[in-house]
């Protein structure tokens, strides 16, 4: 008999070995395991809601007593949906949100070009810090300061009014829609604050979509013959873009969805946020709120299906 | 007539890093040039500052005779063929090949009929329609090859073109390179770390070290008469030998090469033998067998054609060549 030590080394003791040994035959069990706990979640908590949230939206209430009607589904509600007051809102948040995604598109893309293409090292981390920094300070705490920055006493004004300028503020804050009696209580600051609260997320995933273009790209477009301006534009701009529209997703739906800024800083009109808050608040009227809700929703679902196709999300 | 590219006294450093020190180069019109060297021996950084992608920290560059100092890549003549092949990805093969067209506003009909063209001297016809990620290494480099000539450029830069194909598209690719440049007619440059593709493809050789030329010839001039032990290293197989072992045998103490073809094996007892060691390894090649022979702490390599029988490892053998084989390197004390 050989006494050489056997190829197959013997089965490892005890339970631990006999799992692991388990889970290196069946990763994919693993793998499950490892998800088991947020798959859970977004399956009960997070789409059992929503579908609660859908089947709401398909009741109405009655009228004469005010109650939910749980009887039976019905487009009623819907129907609500159109009338003035509420399409109203459904319009102006919609176009605050779509506002709010092209100014942070258009300020962000000069900060994430020269983070990707010309910043290094130190400054690099200093970038990113710059970008991070505003997260970590309470969201509440940022809208106050910004009225406290936009009200007619703020700090604003106090510049315009020493750069002999309260006069151009004056001609914005006159303008029809747009304008109001200061900026702390005028589209206009609510569109301001939006930007800056939602601005990090453009900034970064268009950043790392600059990154992404290879260096190699632009000197192969320069070597061809393309000038500066052509290499932006034929080559940087387009494989960016997706990017782009990976941030104008966090812009778009975020703004979509707040109902905080638009109530500190702004107008009296309601927006989308606001209009559920009221809806299942007070007024008690769950299936509007409902209804309400499934419009972001949809809209988000309609803008990521455009995007996709536009192939945001095969860089990804 | 000009030189294709004048190199005069070229330099470009990088901080205290000398990329490049003080490169003196003419390249002819027409010519299929190869610089070659291990990395970071200067040859890329040679190859961009013909593109212009970096400037000369000293000295002048001139194509066909126009000194090109500040002048930027996209007006130069002069295209590129990447290392990656840097192929648009966002664009299909015809967009990319007919992309310098489109820059220069040329009408539709014009590109579409040039970008056919192109596509068909690379041996792609048909395949305009389709995304660079859907291509092989080498049909990829085809399309590179096709939109860095499209434009008729004067000189065509070629960064290591082979390095990222298989051994056997790479022989092919050899050929197709060689008949590319002579039914153009570009001058062709190209950067190599393969000394066999540059001795089979060229015209012409620069070998370089450390950011400087270590010579300039054709390829059996480099291969046969290589000026140091550094060229006899990195271009050949030769046996580099050391001016105590070559004074031991010729009575001139230089140092010198033996290519190994040079060698013959002989039985060690027969005595013909100049010199005689132990047969310390041996590799099979397929036409031949190489084997590397200890003569008093030398290594000698030499080859045995397959027709013959390789000694075992461990053997006594004869090493017998003739004296006129050794190449002294005048450049080496």
């Amino acid at each position: 008999m050989s006494t050489a030590a056997a190829v197959v080394m013997p089965p490892r003791a005890g339970l631990i070995g006999t799992i692991s040994d388990y889970f290196w035959r069946r990763p994919e069990i693993f793998v499950l395991l490892l998800l088991a706990p947020p798959l859970l979640w977004l399956g009960v908590i997070y789409v059992g809601s929503l579908i609660a949230l859908l089947v709401q939206s398909f009741f109405a209430i009655d009228e004469f007593s005010g109650m939910v009607d749980r009887s039976q589904l019905t487009l009623k509600t819907y129907g609500e949906l159109l009338r003035p007051q509420n399409l109203d809102i459904i319009l102006r948040t919609v176009a605050m949100a779509a506002a709010v995604t092209l100014a942070s598109a258009v300020i962000a893309f000069p900060i994430a070009y020269a983070a990707a293409r010309y910043l290094k090292g130190k400054w690099k981390a200093l970038f990113y810090l710059g970008v991070m920094l505003p997260l970590w300070a309470s969201y509440l705490v940022k809208i106050y300061a910004w009225k406290l920055i936009l009200a007619r006493e703020g700090i604003l004004n106090w510049v315009f009014e020493n750069l002999r300028l309260t006069w151009l503020l004056d001609a914005w804050l006159s303008l029809p829609v747009i304008g109001g009696n200061s900026l702390s209580i005028s589209y206009t600051g609510t569109f301001i604050v939006f930007v800056y609260v939602w601005m990090p997320y453009m900034i970064l995933p268009t950043q790392a979509a600059l990154e992404r273009v290879p260096t190699t790209l632009v000197d192969a477009a320069s070597d061809l013959g393309a000038s500066p301006l052509q290499t932006f534009w034929r080559v940087i701009f387009p494989l960016a873009l997706p990017g782009i529209i990976a941030g104008s997703i966090f812009t778009f739906s975020l703004t979509l969805g707040d109902y905080i800024i638009p109530q500190i800083i702004g107008t009296s009109h309601f927006f989308i946020g606001q209009a559920v808050y009221a809806h299942q608040g007070t007024a008690g009227n769950i299936p509007l709120a409902a209804a309400f809700s499934i419009v972001p929703i949809a809209i988000m679902g309609v803008y990521l299906w455009l995007a996709k196709r536009a192939g945001a999300f095969d860089a990804l | 007539m000009n030189p294709a590219v004048r190199f005069a006294a070229v330099s470009r450093h990088f901080g205290a890093v000398r990329a490049l020190d003080d490169i003196t180069l003419d390249i002819a019109p027409g010519e299929f040039f190869a610089l070659l060297g291990p990395s970071g021996s200067g040859k890329t950084t040679c190859l961009r500052l013909v593109a212009g992608f970096e400037q000369p920290t000293s000295g002048e560059i001139a194509i066909f005779g126009e000194q090109v100092a500040g002048v930027p890549p996209y007006r130069r003549s002069v295209n590129t063929v990447f290392q990656d092949y840097a192929l648009f990805p966002h664009m299909n093969v015809a967009q990319n090949v007919a992309f310098p067209l489109l820059l220069k506003k040329l009408p539709r009909a014009e590109r579409d009929r040039r970008t056919k063209e192109a596509l068909a001297l690379v041996k792609l016809a048909g395949y305009g329609e389709r995304r660079p990620g859907q291509l092989s290494g080498g049909q990829r480099q085809r399309v590179a090859l096709a939109r860095a000539t499209i434009s008729r450029p004067k000189v065509l830069l070629l960064d290591e073109p082979l390095g990222a194909l298989d051994l056997k598209l790479r022989e092919q690719m050899q050929e197709e390179l060689k008949a590319l440049q002579k039914a153009l007619g570009i001058t062709f440059v190209f950067v190599t770390h393969d000394q066999g593709e540059a001795l089979s493809m060229a015209d012409r050789v620069a070998v370089f070290n450390e950011g400087r030329i270590m010579q300039v010839g054709t390829p059996a001039e480099i291969y046969t008469r290589p000026v140091s032990r550094f060229v006899a290293d990195f271009v050949g197989s030769s046996n580099v030998l050391s001016p105590e072992f070559v004074g031991a045998v010729t009575g001139r103490r230089n140092w010198a090469s033996l290519r190994p073809e040079a060698i013959r094996l002989v039985p060690a007892a027969s005595g013909k033998g100049v010199v005689s060691g132990v047969v310390v390894s041996r590799s099979y090649l397929g036409a031949a067998t190489r084997i590397a022979v200890d003569v008093r702490g030398t290594r000698i390599h030499a080859v045995v054609p397959a027709s013959e029988t390789a000694p075992e490892e461990g053997s006594h053998v004869g090493l017998a060549f003739s004296t006129d084989a050794f190449h002294f390197m005048e450049g080496e004390e």
